[in-house]
């Protein structure tokens, strides 16, 4: 055999090889991404101007509605409407807000991978010398980190803009307003970063197993959708245990879950009373408006006209809501879940990463 | 010292032997050719040895001795896929401030020249380039990284002649000037010609035989590698059928 012009120089076994430091990822990642990364700063731009343009005028028609004494003179109630009439556009545009986290995460996320896969860079990604667990794992924590932040700075700005609907006494001032446990609560600033760090997390893995751009996109906003679903009829409710009260005056800013009846201390019904029952004991001229335990609109802080007839004959009526002052608690615990299941997530991808065959 | 070693190796995908029973060593120092039909598995011994694919069976290591895929393999290894794989939306200046990014060593002079000679202005997008030229950079920047392995996988077949031969230069001159050991793959014989001092020919998921060519064409009375791979290859195929 022919004398060897070592390449096997000393010093050069993998344990005195230093890895090659992260930062060199930086710029490979925005060099990749940056057609992704420019379409989300657009987007959330465009938008940040619009909830600007929309916001200002409508906290000026907030603050001109509490300021307005007294309440009750035609000049308020003109003031109170042209609040009231901002909800119109803005219920709107919180349904569609609702969807930026996913198509942020969704569109960002599933090329990371699949497109390496789809087109076989992949082969030249993972002979380089960086190595592919680490190239993956640089790359979807680059890509994280500029989504959260992002993300984060837009919720700022989007919480800002429907404080107004989520002030406490908007309802005994004629005024449209909600729990910020239910209006935008998955677009605050916890929770918005949150979610798109989940559907990112999950866009990527499903671009590893999937290896393809388009289905991954697809299967992300899938599996979106009904996380957000579960998220939002079952779980956030229970974050918590929710408090229970026969006060007729539950705050207008609480998130009421429902009502239950007693009768002389034991239980009667759940929800609303039976017709027979307000039949019997409640005499109305005109029906009766709110009728109290759903979660959207304004539920009613004046006393529940069912309890007020009900009570003389020994029914009682119990609420059992989320107080607003559980806004924060239930913004980390939902991020808090989120981010578990995002670091999860990224985990699987980077071990699929390290162990698939070519 | 082996650029490659193989012992009992074995890669499979479901129920199929892609390769099996490989035991190989193949030196440093030269242009080894791997060769054999479509579906013999030079592939996938090729994926083994660059560490994107783990063995089933046996194992292989690079450059004396270092696991496949490890740190210091990845490092001294360059490999150019089949169909030269690029960032076709980066611009060739891009591709090479990646590749630069993503290895120790990176001869960025020798990368800027080298295009510079073969026309590719450094603006382009790699995937508005020619087939030939798209070749061409994926070498270059392989051979930037100053390897002591370069890998290449059918790195011609989708070549038109010139680009054919203009690419097979490149790889020479390498290997030449510095020193740099060669493994490809290739199902065109003709190619290889003048190229490889090395043979490993492979069919069915097995290699055949392997060996220095000219020892090779002595040993079986053969005129030219040509011949002595289709030679080898009809006299074994039915065997390995069987």
């Amino acid at each position: 055999m022919t004398a060897m012009t070592a390449p096997a120089r000393p010093g050069e076994d993998d344990a005195m090889l230093r890895p090659l430091p992260w930062r060199r990822m930086a710029g490979v990642t925005w060099r990749q991404h940056r057609i992704a990364l420019a379409g989300v700063a657009v987007l959330l731009g465009a938008l940040a101007v619009w909830l600007w343009i929309a916001g200002l005028p409508l906290h000026h028609a907030y603050d001109a509605a509490v300021a307005c004494h007294p309440a009750s003179s035609a000049a308020c109630q003109d003031l109170a409407a042209t609040f009231n009439g901002t909800w119109d556009v803005m219920g709107y545009a919180a349904i569609f807000l609702q969807l930026l986290p996913a198509l942020i995460g969704a569109f960002v996320g599933a090329p990371v991978l699949a497109r390496e896969l789809e087109t076989g860079t992949f082969r030249y990604a993972w002979t380089q010398g960086f190595g592919r667990s680490r190239w993956a794992l640089a790359k979807l924590v680059a890509l994280a980190v500029v989504l959260a932040a992002a993300t984060g700075a837009f919720s700022v700005l989007l919480s800002w803009c429907y404080q107004p609907y989520l002030a406490a006494g908007n309802q005994a001032l004629g005024l449209y307003g909600n729990s910020p446990l239910v209006t935008v609560f998955s677009l605050r600033e916890v929770t918005f970063p949150a979610w798109t760090l989940a559907v990112f997390s999950i866009a990527a893995l499903a671009g590893m197993l999937i290896r393809r751009v388009v289905p991954a996109i697809v299967a992300s906003l899938a599996v979106y959708a009904g996380l957000a679903i579960a998220a939002a009829g079952l779980l956030r409710e229970r974050y918590l245990t929710p408090l229970v009260t026969s006060s007729p005056n539950v705050p207008g800013t609480a998130w009421l879950l429902g009502q239950s009846w007693t009768k002389d201390g034991r239980f009667a019904f759940a929800g609303n009373p039976p017709v027979s029952l307000l039949n019997q004991f409640c005499t109305f001229t005109q029906s009766p408006g709110g009728k109290g335990g759903g979660s959207g609109g304004g539920p009613s802080s004046s006393a529940n006209p069912f309890a007020q007839c009900l009570a003389p004959h020994g029914y009682t009526m119990w609420t059992s809501y989320q107080p607003a002052s559980r806004f924060w608690p239930f913004q980390w615990i939902e991020g808090g879940w989120l981010l578990a299941l995002s670091a999860l997530l990224i985990a699987a991808t980077i071990w699929l990463v390290r162990r698939r065959a070519a | 010292m082996n650029v490659v070693e193989a012992s009992g190796l074995g890669k499979r995908y479901g129920r199929t032997w892609a390769l099996r029973e490989c035991t190989l060593e193949i030196p440093a120092g030269r242009v080894a050719a791997l060769v054999g039909p479509n579906g013999a598995g030079k592939t996938t011994l090729l994926n083994l040895a660059v560490g994107l694919t783990a063995p089933s069976a046996g194992a292989v290591t690079v450059l004396g001795g270092r696991r496949a895929g490890s740190p210091a393999a990845l490092d001294g290894i360059a490999f150019v896929a089949q169909d030269t794989p690029l960032y076709k939306n980066l611009s060739v200046a891009d591709m090479i401030y990646v590749t630069r990014s993503l290895n120790r060593r990176f001869d960025q002079p020798y990368a800027r020249a080298r295009l510079e000679e073969l026309g590719i202005p450094p603006k382009r997008k790699a995937g508005k380039l020619s087939g030939g030229q798209q070749a061409q950079l994926a070498l270059t920047l392989a051979l930037a990284r100053r390897p002591w392995l370069l890998v290449l996988d059918e790195p011609v077949a989708a070549l038109d002649p010139v680009a054919r031969h203009d690419f097979m230069a490149t790889v020479l001159a390498a290997a030449a000037a510095n020193g740099v050991s060669v493994l490809l793959s290739s199902h065109v014989l003709t190619e290889l010609e003048r190229v490889a001092g090395y043979l490993v020919l492979m069919s069915r998921g097995r290699v055949q035989l392997a060996g220095d060519v000219d020892e090779l064409l002595a040993a079986h009375g053969q005129a030219s590698l040509e011949e002595l791979a289709l030679h080898y290859l009809r006299e074994t195929t039915p065997e390995v059928t069987r």
